[in-house]
């Protein structure tokens, strides 16, 4: 009889093309991405605090040399989780090959969350380009607030968030990331391992509240800029 | 006199003659059904009349009838085994349903599940994923003293609760991926466990594995639809203890 040993498959090679694998690549780097934007939420926060401190930051982080390196490992991050994700989704499709009539419901239903898990993403994808779009690679308009000319990044974000269909494809985009997060972030856990009936409760709240957390405080740039804050 | 006193339910059944033959849903009537009746009997009812009236009757999966084989399969209204949880098809009483109710039944359906025929799947790739290691070869030796291995209470409970597992396949048919991460979970569970699984517990997680994805199944989205729908409840910490141990193992294997 052969022992277990003999069938010689390769267990790290085979790590990255098995789904466990992919699946816990996707974990950890949606991790990655999710401590991304809730930095990025806190930094937009200073909008609230006014145009000098806003502009003064981005001028900060702009303007260091290690901003190549963060932006070349959130794209290596972020392309990594896209790409996994949507070669996973592809496979978890084509696993079922014919569909069910009636949908499961009750209590061993889906969530529609779950279910559209890769629709949120890709809508996310493509705010994202526009997002990069219409700021990053937005209009240049400059400030002087003495130490030389800066970037006036706030005066671009207080033009953009003036436009009513931008606040609110914005706003929309926002929800669907906090759907994907209040999945994603406590999915993680379970995908690396972690489970404890001890903490599984605190894990799902923990997953939640990071959710409302990032996407209110992203909504709240522009319904403060687009309502509060004319210009 | 039975009769016309109980249930008259209309259902839509799907039928397919075969493997490759295209399937659809058909109506048939089942009249007279009692609320004592488990969903099997009520199914022998119609089938009875199907027989009688020279008509195939629909093949579905049954054995042990009590819940323990895990043979029985179909999904009822969307639900693997039906609404109720933690019962299996054979074990779902009528008295859950009531006099004039549509009910929609379909087989479990999964790429790694092809349909034989009607209501009957082939769930064949369960025993090759058990037989890539859902065992233990290493010699274990004579038997043990009584007390010469010491097993906590707690872990034996749990490594039993893994163990009841009755390979259904419940969890492949309710979940969105059709991911048998559950069933593939309590395999592994309830020999990792245990101090008989220790010596192999690294290349079982990862031979196993690699015979889930070479079926096809899908990748599991921690939805935790497949516990809800598990006639034995099979917990998603067997998932989390999978996961964890095929990343050890994955990085310590040369
Ligand atoms: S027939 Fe054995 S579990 Fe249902």
């Amino acid at each position: 009889m052969q022992g277990l040993g003999s069938s010689g498959k390769c267990g790290s090679c085979g790590w990255i093309g098995s789904s466990i694998g992919r699946k816990q690549l996707i974990g950890i780097t949606g991790v990655g991405l999710s401590l991304f934007v809730l930095i990025h939420m806190l930094e937009n926060m200073l909008i609230l605090v006014g145009a000098r401190p806003y502009n003064e930051y981005t001028h900060f982080l702009t303007s260091n040399p290690l901003i190549y390196l963060a932006e070349g490992g959130l794209l290596a991050i972020f392309l990594l989780h896209v790409i996994f994700a949507l070669a996973i989704s592809w496979t978890n499709c084509k696993a079922r090959d014919s569909r069910y009539a009636v949908a499961s419901n009750g209590p061993k239903g889906t969530s529609m969350v779950q279910r559209s898990l890769w629709a949120q993403g890709l809508l996310i994808l493509v705010f994202l380009i526009l997002h990069l779009i219409s700021f990053k690679y937005g209009a240049e308009y400059s400030v002087d607030y003495g130490p030389g000319p800066i970037r006036d990044m706030h005066k671009l974000v207080v033009e953009v968030f003036h436009q009513p269909a931008y606040v609110v494809w914005y706003v929309v985009a926002l929800i669907v990331l906090g759907f994907h997060l209040s999945h994603g972030v406590g999915s993680s856990f379970q995908t690396v391992g972690l489970h404890h009936p001890r903490y599984q409760k605190c894990i799902r709240a923990l997953s939640v509240s990071y959710a409302l957390i990032v996407a209110l405080g992203f909504i709240t740039e522009p319904l403060y800029v687009y309502f509060i804050h004319r210009g | 006199m039975a009769e016309a006193k109980g249930m008259n339910l209309s259902l839509k059944i799907w039928r397919q003659a075969g493997p490759q033959a295209p399937g659809s849903f058909l109506e048939h009537q089942a009249k007279g059904v009692t609320p004592d009746m488990s969903f099997l009997e009520m199914l022998d009812v119609v089938n009875e009349e199907l027989i009688r009236s020279g008509k195939q009757p629909v093949e579905f999966d049954h054995d042990c009838r009590e819940g323990i084989c895990g043979a029985c399969s179909m999904v009822i209204n969307g639900n693997p085994h039906g609404p109720q949880q933690a019962t299996t098809t054979c074990q779902l009483h009528m008295r859950h349903f009531k006099d004039g109710d549509a009910i929609v039944i379909e087989p479990f359906r999964a790429r790694a599940f092809p349909i034989v025929k009607d209501l009957v799947v082939d769930r064949s790739a369960f025993d090759r994923i058990q037989g890539a290691g859902g065992y233990i070869s290493a010699n274990t030796g004579a038997a043990q003293d009584a007390n010469a291995i010491l097993v906590g209470k707690k872990e034996s409970d749990r490594a039993f609760a893994s163990a009841t597992c009755i390979g259904c396949g419940a969890c492949v048919a309710a979940c969105k991926n059709a991911s048998a991460a559950l069933f593939v979970s309590a395999k592994l569970s309830h020999l990792a466990l245990l101090p008989q699984g220790q010596v192999e517990r690294e290349e079982r997680v990862v031979n196993m594995v690699a015979q889930m994805d070479a079926e096809r199944f899908g990748a599991c989205t921690n939805t935790g639809a497949c516990s809800a729908s598990c006639p034995v409840e099979i917990s998603l910490e067997n998932i989390a203890r999978m996961n964890r141990d095929y990343a050890k193992a994955s990085l310590k294997r040369r």
